[in-house]
């Protein structure tokens, strides 16, 4: 059993361990929001971790280093629309209108959009006195 | 000793079938659905090692392309732009 062999493994159970908690956290958490945000992090993390470590792993058990361009090529495209895919959902679980968990205390999302229509407000308060100006004339 | 991780992650793809045929609203199938496919992809890279065929690395990659473009596609149909 050669080095490589025995890092591998150990990035391969790394990888497991994460992605059996994120079952778990998708089974235990409360609502979607929530389950999301545990789901994706550690599924990412856990990917990074088994295929990489299979890439590592064949060098000393295939023998061959052929496999760790291709293994890099999977866990980069997986780190990088991971994220992606988890943003677009949550958004459109909100937008939809599943409600937060009750015991949630903060929802930036309605304070972001609600700050936003009072700026238009003061806009629109602000434009007012030049059309009566123009009508004035 | 693949047989092993094979094993664990199968555990962890019906742990979160449970939320899939539970979950109360579609979001949270669908986000089932995706932590499904990315366990699936970390599956497939383990049997290319366990068959010890370099070729199905780019099965598993092609895979984790024809999921991300399926979860993005639910997400729009779910916010009504579809």
């Amino acid at each position: 059993m050669s080095i490589a062999s025995i890092i591998g493994q150990a990035l391969v159970l790394f990888g497991t361990f994460f992605y059996v908690l994120s079952s778990l956290g998708l089974i235990r958490m409360p609502d979607v929001y929530n389950r999301m945000q545990t789901a994706t992090k550690s599924a990412t993390l856990g990917s990074l971790g088994v295929i990489i470590g299979v890439g590592i792993w064949a060098i000393g058990e295939v023998g061959s280093y052929s496999w760790i361009p291709k293994t890099l090529i999977v866990a980069v495209f997986l780190l990088l629309t991971n994220p992606i895919a988890a943003h677009a959902l949550i958004r459109a679980a909100y937008k939809s209108g599943v409600p937060l968990w009750e015991g949630s205390i903060v929802d930036r999302y309605k304070e972001a959009e609600s700050s936003l229509e009072r700026v238009e407000e003061i806009k629109e308060k602000l434009e007012e006195p030049s059309r009566g100006v123009e009508i004035n004339e | 000793m693949i047989e092993v991780y094979l094993f664990l992650i199968a555990v962890a793809v019906i742990l979160s079938m449970y939320r899939f045929f539970r979950g109360p609203t579609t979001a949270d199938r669908i986000v089932a659905v995706d932590i499904m496919t990315t366990l699936t992809t970390g599956l497939m890279v383990l049997f290319a090692l366990y068959y010890r065929r370099a070729i199905f690395l780019d099965v598993a990659l092609v895979y984790a392309v024809l999921a991300f473009v399926g979860v993005i596609a639910f997400a729009r149909y779910m916010e009504g732009g579809l």
